[in-house]
């Protein structure tokens, strides 16, 4: 009933421009960004924040980053875990060679080396595309592994192979580290998420955006109108990295405390990500929150409705987590290759007639 | 070397058709064996309508590919503004002013008509990075003006009721009206159409022949065509060059062309005795 754009009138291309043209819409953000900076840090709990809301941020980080690449430039990525683990291995080697440097650097200067690797694991995508492309970045994944696997250097020769994160405080509170409260670590996590969200809102929306979107569409016309077909990828693959990168540095560093790269950064989270933006929605930022929500919710509504009410055994309802999971995949590419966020998108249309029809 | 010099001259609808824009001199293509374009020579003069007809096969795609910068001919050169044309990757060739259209028409299904006529305005957008990731400032005063160019164009070429439309959903004709709108407001020196008329009904061909003569009239941009049907081809056009099996066959006004006997046998076929 309230969702109208009739009557709200825009007089300006920058007003026609703007994210949420209609005015429910806007208000209905501003309130999400209200509570989730006033309320939530007051309300949460350790296992809200440890089973949901930080996992949560930090896979819609990477769902953004992913979608960056896949969604709106077409280039298929299965290296996203890879790039994680080169995030958390850059913030480790930052956090113990510098100990006096804060964790905002720190993690913002571990996307941007994860940037720089994406773009040379971005090289071939001038050559090749689609299901070959996707082999090329699974390479990167399996050789990162490997690479954290095997060189000494990046666990800074511990006995055990793992990275651990030690104690870092910003402004007297304690980020990483044992001695980290949920709330600080949320606050935190929450400030890369509106930064990174709204820096990949302005890119998709402008020059930049259109550029990777009409690679995606059709490489060759992009071509003959003049985009640099090199530099728009390298750039997707740069941007995508840096957020993958940075959802990799808090991972390790603020949710997870220590990892060991093959457990944490497996193929598996390569998958996990992909999943994410294919349920989520391709080519859409709001796709990357919802498809990160429902993967990180769906195993927590699972437990709770499998062990809690129905008392099954835990090992059945991780089975039919995956068989869920699959079969939504399935669903989506077949039904709704635009996933949630196009649901979303024809509630909306509808809510905008509702009641009426025409 | 340089290019063929003319003397400007006003057409009797009142036009000005300047010197020359363009020159091919001797453009030769081949693919592995198959020779595509044969030493052809032709040039376009600024201002005017340049159409290139021929029988299916005769390799008048190709020519335009050459001159879009999407096939390097193996012999021959090609003149722009005075200056030899290096060999070039398409998006260059795009930055000197050149912009075309397809003809399976090659838009971006996944964006709206109003994205896809702001991508056609790429290389006006100067902005940096860094500029468009902090979006306040330089990158949104930049959109709002480049927009009010594409605003422009959606208007000339009356778009304005679909331009939030994805262009997947368009028909066939509107289609063809968004690529139009795509390479006009690139403010093209030349712009190329390949079969800008194919597959649309009579109503529609005069729509698009109209909106050719206003985008030449109007803009004064220089247009070079591909199109099949002879009617309009000998309408709207100054100049034509006719190609068969990969040769130039003729070259001059429609009323050349037409009495042309080499043209006559190619099209209706000669009597062999």
């Amino acid at each position: 009933m309230f969702y109208r754009e009739a009557g709200d009138f825009k007089t300006s291309y920058a007003e026609d421009n703007q994210t949420f043209p209609i005015k429910f819409d806007r208000y209905r953000y501003y309130f999400v960004l209200v509570v989730a900076l006033l309320v939530i840090p007051f309300v949460i709990s350790d296992y809200w924040a440890n089973a949901v809301l930080l996992p949560f941020l930090i896979y819609a980080i990477a769902a953004i980053g992913l979608n960056i690449l896949t969604g709106y430039c077409g280039q298929v990525s299965l290296g996203t875990g890879g790039f994680m683990a080169v995030g958390a291995y850059a913030t480790y080697k930052l956090m113990t060679a510098f100990p006096w440097m804060d964790m905002v650097s720190v993690t913002l200067l571990s996307g941007l080396v994860t940037a720089i690797v994406g773009v040379l694991f971005g090289l071939p995508s001038l050559r090749i595309k689609g299901f070959y492309l996707a082999v090329a970045t699974l390479a990167a994944q399996f050789f990162l592994v490997w690479l954290f696997n095997r060189v000494p250097w990046f666990y800074n020769y511990s006995a055990s192979g793992q990275i651990s994160a030690p104690e870092r405080s910003m402004f007297g509170m304690a980020v990483t580290g044992p001695n980290a409260e949920v709330w600080v670590k949320y606050l935190f996590c929450l400030f890369f998420v509106i930064l990174l969200s709204w820096v990949a809102r302005n890119l998709t929306r402008g020059s930049v955006g259109r550029q990777w979107m009409a690679i995606r569409d059709m490489d060759i016309a992009a071509e003959i109108i003049g985009v640099n077909p090199l530099k728009s990828k390298l750039t997707a693959f740069a941007i995508s990295s840096f957020f993958v990168g940075v959802a990799g540095a808090l991972l390790f560093s603020v949710y997870l405390g220590a990892v060991e790269v093959g457990e944490a950064f497996g193929i598996q989270k390569s998958f996990l990500v992909l999943f994410m933006i294919i349920i989520g929605g391709l080519g859409s930022i709001f796709g990357s929150f919802a498809g990160a929500a429902f993967m990180v919710l769906l195993p927590v509504f699972l437990k709770i409705l499998g062990v809690d009410m129905l008392g099954w055994a835990t090992d059945i309802v991780a089975h039919i987590q995956l068989i869920v999971v699959g079969g939504l995949i399935v669903f989506f590419l077949i039904v709704e290759p635009h996933g949630l966020a196009q649901l979303w998108r024809l509630t909306k249309e509808k809510l905008r007639l509702w009641p009426f029809p025409h | 070397m340089s290019m063929m010099q003319y003397q400007p001259y006003e057409t009797e609808d009142g036009r000005t058709i300047g010197n020359t824009l363009m020159e091919m001199k001797n453009i030769t293509l081949r693919f592995g064996g198959v020779v595509a374009i044969k030493d052809i020579s032709f040039d376009i003069r600024e201002g005017e309508i340049r159409a290139i007809i021929g029988p299916n096969g005769a390799g008048k795609s190709s020519m335009l590919n050459v001159v879009s910068g999407f096939y390097n001919p193996q012999e021959g050169e090609v003149w722009f503004r005075g200056e030899k044309r290096p060999q070039m990757r398409p998006f260059e060739v795009a930055r000197l002013g050149i912009a075309r259209t397809f003809q399976n028409i090659a838009l971006f299904d996944g964006m709206s008509v109003l994205d896809n006529i702001m991508t056609g305005r790429l290389n006006f957008m100067k902005s940096t990075f860094v500029d468009q990731a902090i979006w306040w400032g330089k990158a949104e005063r930049e959109e709002t003006a480049n927009r009010q160019k594409a605003e422009e164009i959606i208007d000339f070429l009356e778009i304005q009721a679909i331009r939030k439309t994805p262009v997947g959903r368009l028909p066939y004709g509107l289609k063809k009206r968004v690529e139009l709108a795509r390479a006009l407001v690139a403010e093209p020196k030349l712009l190329l159409l390949d079969e800008p008329m194919a597959g649309m009904n009579v109503e529609e061909k005069e729509d698009m022949s109209r909106f050719i003569l206003d985008v030449n009239d109007e803009f004064g941009t220089t247009i070079a065509l591909i199109e099949h049907d002879m009617g309009v081809v000998m309408d709207i056009s100054d100049r034509v060059v006719v190609m068969d099996y990969g040769k130039k066959i003729g070259d001059g006004t429609p009323d050349e062309v037409r009495s042309n006997q080499e043209v006559i046998d190619a099209y209706l076929g000669v009597a062999h005795d």
